[in-house]
């Protein structure tokens, strides 16, 4: 999972990727739209793919590159356990705000006394 | 959930996680509460430990320390089910009670800040949203933020932890 991450964290790569949940492409048509040259493109490409990121599927003279959802589904489980840990501190704090807020009105009902 | 107490109904507010770039990460929740005390209760030591870590959790804080100006520091420390310790801490760079908190967040091997984070409390009619951005300045932070996030230190914790929130709903 990490490394996954990490090989996202590439800005390039990232963008790569965004792009690719548009539908399959070709080396040469990502890197005109993101304004890469083509050996940056293809190392990026190979990145991806080691990671699992992006398949490659031959039709004609071309390759396309298109996204796998595994990876994707991974760091969305993932995103999802980061918030049930800070949903469950939340609802801690939750207890405890309420406790602050009857304080601050105990105090209040002191003063106006 | 609805939960009563005493005259007041309280409604649980959503949390939301959200990667809004390729190194960006924004914790996002509201409280019913204006800004002054949710900001207290985030920054005030004896406070932070009566949530930091969830009572089910298989954690316990045992050091908070806040030393709230810019340029102070804090210092988080856990303790697992089993022993094992955890600190993190970080360096206030932004102190602005009660809306914005910016600070460097570190591990036990210090590197240069590895990510920077970014609190906003913002009241609205007595409620205060706050998010939390955390910009994790390379991808190997990336990877360690996120490592910490998840796991707090060991692999068995992050297993203990998957387990409790897989029973939180």
């Amino acid at each position: 999972m990490n490394a996954a991450f990490a090989v996202l964290a590439e800005p390039n790569r990232f963008r790569i990727v965004e792009l690719l949940r548009g539908g399959p492409r070709a080396v040469n048509d990502i890197g005109e739209r993101l304004g890469l040259n083509q050996p940056q493109v293809s190392k990026h490409l190979r990145l991806l793919k080691e990671a699992g990121f992006v398949d490659v599927r031959p039709r004609a003279q071309q390759r396309l590159y298109v996204l796998r959802p595994e990876p994707l589904r991974e760091m969305h489980d993932w995103l999802e356990r980061y918030r049930k840990l800070w949903d469950a501190r939340f609802e801690e704090l939750d207890g405890l705000i309420l406790e602050l807020k009857a304080k601050e009105r105990g105090h209040g009902r002191r003063k106006r006394k | 959930m609805d939960v009563e107490n005493g005259n007041e109904i309280v409604t649980k507010n959503q949390t939301t996680v959200e990667r809004r770039s390729d190194r960006e990460l924004v914790v996002t929740r509201t409280f019913n509460a204006p800004a002054r005390i949710v900001f207290d209760a985030w920054t005030k030591p004896e406070l932070v430990m009566r949530w930091w870590a969830p009572r089910s959790a298989p954690m316990k804080m045992i050091t908070c320390e806040i030393d709230l100006r810019v340029g102070g520091k804090y210092r988080y420390v856990f303790e697992m089910d089993g022993g094992a310790q955890h600190a993190f801490f970080g360096t206030y760079l932004e102190v602005l009670r009660p809306t914005r908190l910016v600070s460097t967040d570190e591990e036990q091997n210090p590197t240069d800040g590895q990510a920077l984070t970014t609190t906003t409390f913002t009241e609205k009619a007595g409620k205060t949203t706050v998010s939390m951005l955390q910009l994790f300045v390379s991808k190997e932070a990336l990877d360690e933020g996120i490592k910490f996030g998840v796991d707090v230190g060991t692999r068995e914790t992050f297993e203990q932890l998957e387990e409790f929130l897989a029973t939180t709903k």
